[in-house]
């Protein structure tokens, strides 16, 4: 059979350093196929250079078996390439319909539109995939999940042969992962090809046919997913004997639970007008406290009240470190409190900044001698962090927004490491990075625990939570309900008493 | 990949394989002057004449005084319309006060206060601007329109719309005076321009300033005083708008705050752009700003020089700035 994709021998390297080498990819018409890696093993310049956005160096790309003459996105899309990104490029203001046929819009005789056809038409799109929606209203007023669909409606109805879903998972709950599931599926019945690219390796087994697997800039395998064990995968992925992994489990956060030590704060039946009704918990040195609960349930909610972004209507936070109320994320990170927050991209990273002025971002007041900012102090301090933390960049001065996924969350966790502070909120902390870097922030994690950081966690990843938290504290719209206590909980417990409440919850 | 720890001084770029193109767009700025330099020797008559540099340090100096500034607030994410009227305003005050029964009787007194005064009120109206954007979040352009439009016009009701003319050789220092043969405001310039970069350069404000440009969510979620910081190169741009309406003033001997500063907003932001910083934010280079607006006044200089109407250069202006936005996104790829 005649590939639909067939890349060889790609070469890319920016500013000298080489990203790819030797990188090559295979996709059949109508298969699911992965990709995965390390942050930094390519992938993205691989697509990149696929759709057009980067120029190859050597190597070559061709499309349903003629070499490819794609050089810029627009030309990937006409050759039948389409691209859903984590940011959808949408427009969020305009209707469902003006989206879908944006471009493409059904005329009558006099030239206008034909808006009843273009509404009936974009339906029709949309029922293929189960999606049933008011095409009329804003695409806005949908969540993540249905604009990400529409977005892959949209590529197949411009006849795409390859759909290209670049993280699609990351930001949908449970539910919505099954819906996006269901069109992946219905894509793959009519020959569409999907390329699936996540760090969820559980999602690659329900839905992927074969899988690439590459490693600093070259690709090291390509296999047939239902012969690969999840363990197998890990160990090509990052070049280590399987045993190896094993002995050291599946995530970092775990450790001897030690005696949790004073206490830093205490939340008392807190409510904020985002949507939290009362919450409480406490937080003790030396411990991880758990955030559990469904997408929506107030997790992050909580930390925005504990950080000072959100103010409270009610209740109070007892700060045991400094005392006082905290209105702004400036009071919060003056009582020793940091935030990494979920969303790396819009709330974490300075992109024209460098490594380490985004590392020092937080810890600038603290670097003041004599009215300038203690160059000296900046740098050492930064480069320790690169060091400890194995942050992966050509040197401090690098621009952050060059650095993969991974290494930029290793930069923000060092923004906060580096104040010292007492409580660390982590927010999806190992969100979009892949299963080494993962492993590593975790660690880190861990060993600033074991010596008195108080952390607060939010993760989406029930084994995550599980293996991580000394303590979980389970939410469900707004309320605190339940908390449960290491050693003992299973994800299964943890499935149990969020279910179980919410049931409890759905009946009353 | 190897890991490497090693400080680089430089900015790196990620298309260096685009080598000359990058080198093209980095230093777009110094190849155009060079053009613009060899074309005049080479046309413009008596170009060479030490006459001819003195008269555009003169006038280059108020357009580069107010593009630092406004630099620093286009560094933000924002934009200041209002620092022709500010020059206006502070250009109608001082002849006020250096002309006043009381300033008669007191010369230097009345000499300083004509330059502290103005320059206060204009950093008032920095302050009013600033916390228009950002206590009440008004979008930068429409909350500097406010002085925009009625900044002159204070300043016309001030002198109820008279040309005041004078002669006080002190305050005519800041516009004719000359150190080792270069003129005063020259070296007021190179002053201004090396401290604000300092600035940027070495203090947490600086660093503050950028990262409030280059991402204000992020910024704020790591403590920095993003009210505070705005409001500060708002202060800071208003206050350069006022000396610069001095300079204008003490060049002519007399005060016209119908003309004083008229299209600087435009001038300034040009500059701004010519000298690379990004409209969007989170970049202030200073120089680049001071290179900026010298290209912008000789290519004034040379339409003028040649006998090319005043209207065709406004033209040419808005060709450069074109130009430099054009080179600014190819640079971004």
């Amino acid at each position: 059979m005649q590939h639909l994709i067939e890349m060889s021998g790609i070469k890319k390297s920016f500013a000298g350093v080489v990203a790819l080498q030797n990188a090559s990819l295979h996709i059949e018409p109508g298969e699911v196929h992965a990709i995965i890696g390390q942050n930094g093993a390519g992938k993205s310049t691989l697509i990149k250079i696929l759709t057009g956005v980067y120029r190859r160096d050597a190597g070559e790309v061709k499309i349903n078996g003629n070499p490819s003459t794609v050089s810029t996105p627009r030309e990937a899309q006409d050759a039948g390439i389409a691209t859903i990104y984590q940011e959808l490029s949408l427009v969020p203001l305009r209707s469902v319909t003006e989206n879908v046929m944006m471009g493409y819009e059904p005329r009558t005789r006099l030239g206008t539109i034909d808006w009843k056809t273009a509404h009936a038409r974009t339906r029709e799109i949309l029922e293929r995939f189960g999606i049933h929606i008011d095409v009329r209203a804003q695409l806005g007023s949908y969540s993540t999940a249905i604009q990400q669909l529409v977005a892959i409606a949209r590529a197949v109805s411009l006849n795409a042969q390859l759909v290209i879903m670049d993280e699609a998972t990351s930001s949908l709950d449970d539910q919505e992962i099954e819906i996006l599931f269901g069109v992946v599926r219905e894509l793959k019945k009519e020959g569409v090809a999907v390329l699936y690219i996540s760090h969820f390796l559980d999602e690659l087994y329900q839905i992927c046919d074969r899988v690439t697997i590459m490693r600093d800039g070259q690709t090291v395998g390509q296999r047939v997913i239902a012969e690969t064990t999840k363990l197998g995968l890990i160990s090509e992925m990052l070049g280590r004997d399987p045993e190896e992994i094993e002995a050291a489990g599946m995530t970092g956060l775990g450790g001897e639970t030690t005696e949790p030590g004073r206490p830093l704060f205490e939340a008392k039946d807190i409510s904020t007008k985002r949507g939290l009704k009362s919450v409480s918990l406490t937080l003790r040195e030396g411990e991880i406290v758990g955030l559990g609960g469904l997408l929506g349930s107030g997790r992050t909610e909580t930390a925005r009240a504990l950080f000072g972004m959100d103010t409270l209507r009610s209740g109070g936070i007892q700060n045991h470190v400094v005392g006082g109320n905290i209105r702004t994320p400036a009071e919060a990170i003056s009582a020793g409190i940091g935030f990494l927050t979920e969303d790396r991209k819009r709330e974490g990273i300075v992109p024209h900044m460098s490594v380490r002025e985004n590392m020092t971002l937080a810890l600038l007041p603290k670097l003041k001698k004599m009215g300038r900012v203690d160059r000296k102090r900046e740098t050492e301090l930064v480069e320790r962090f690169i060091t400890s933390l194995g942050i992966k960049t050509s040197g401090m001065e690098q621009p952050i927004r060059e650095l993969s996924g991974g290494n930029q969350q290793k930069v923000l966790l060092a923004r906060w490491l580096a104040l010292e502070p007492d409580v660390l909120i982590l927010d999806e902390p190992t969100r979009g990075v892949d299963v080494g870097a993962k492993f590593e922030i975790q660690s880190i994690i861990r060993e600033y625990v074991d010596k008195g950081l108080g952390v607060v966690l939010i993760s989406s990843e029930f084994e995550e939570l599980v293996e991580g938290a000394d303590r979980i504290i389970v939410l469900r719209d707004g309320y605190s309900i339940t908390e449960l206590e290491n050693p003992g909980i299973t994800e299964e417990s943890l499935i149990a008493a969020i279910a179980h409440h919410h049931d409890e919850g759905a009946r009353g | 990949m190897t890991m490497q720890n090693k400080p680089v001084t430089s900015a790196s770029e990620p298309t260096a394989f685009k080598f000359e193109w990058s080198m093209i767009s980095r230093h777009g700025g110094v190849v155009a002057l060079i053009a613009i330099l060899l074309f005049n020797i080479l046309i413009t008559p008596n170009f060479l004449h030490p006459q001819t540099l003195f008269v555009n340090i003169s006038q280059v100096a108020t357009i580069a005084i107010v593009a630092v500034g406004m630099t620093l607030v286009i560094a933000t994410g924002g934009i200041d319309l209002s620092v022709g009227a500010i020059m206006a305003l502070s250009g109608a005050l001082a002849p006020l006060i250096f002309t006043s029964p009381f300033a008669e009787a007191n010369p230097e007194l009345g000499l300083a206060l004509s330059i502290v005064v103005p320059i206060l009120v204009a950093l008032a109206c920095g302050v009013f601007n600033g916390a228009l954007v950002s206590l009440l979040n008004v979008q930068p352009i429409v909350a500097t329109l406010i002085f925009f439009i009625s900044g002159r016009g204070i300043a016309l009701v001030l002198t109820n719309g008279n040309l005041q003319t004078f002669t006080n050789p002190a305050f005519s220092y800041l516009g004719t005076g000359k150190i080792l043969g270069f003129p005063f405001q020259g070296y007021l310039v190179l002053i201004i321009a090396a401290c604000v970069w300092w600035v940027m350069a070495f203090t947490v404000f600086g660093r503050q300033l950028l990262a409030v440009g280059g991402n204000e969510r992020a910024a704020e979620l790591s403590g920095v005083p993003v009210k505070r910081v705005k409001i500060g190169a708002y202060v800071i741009c208003a206050g350069l708008s006022g000396l610069a309406g001095l300079i204008v003033v003490a060049i002519n001997s007399a005060s016209d705050a119908a003309r004083i500063g008229n299209l600087m907003e435009l001038d300034a932001i040009a500059a701004a752009v010519v000298g690379g910083t990004l409209l969007q934010g989170g970049r202030a280079p200073i120089f680049g700003a001071i290179l900026g607006a010298v290209i912008i006044q000789l290519v004034k200089y040379t339409l003028l020089a040649n006998g090319v109407a005043d209207e065709v250069a406004l033209i040419a202006k808005a060709g450069i700035i074109v130009l430099a936005v054009y080179v600014q996104q190819a640079r971004k790829e």
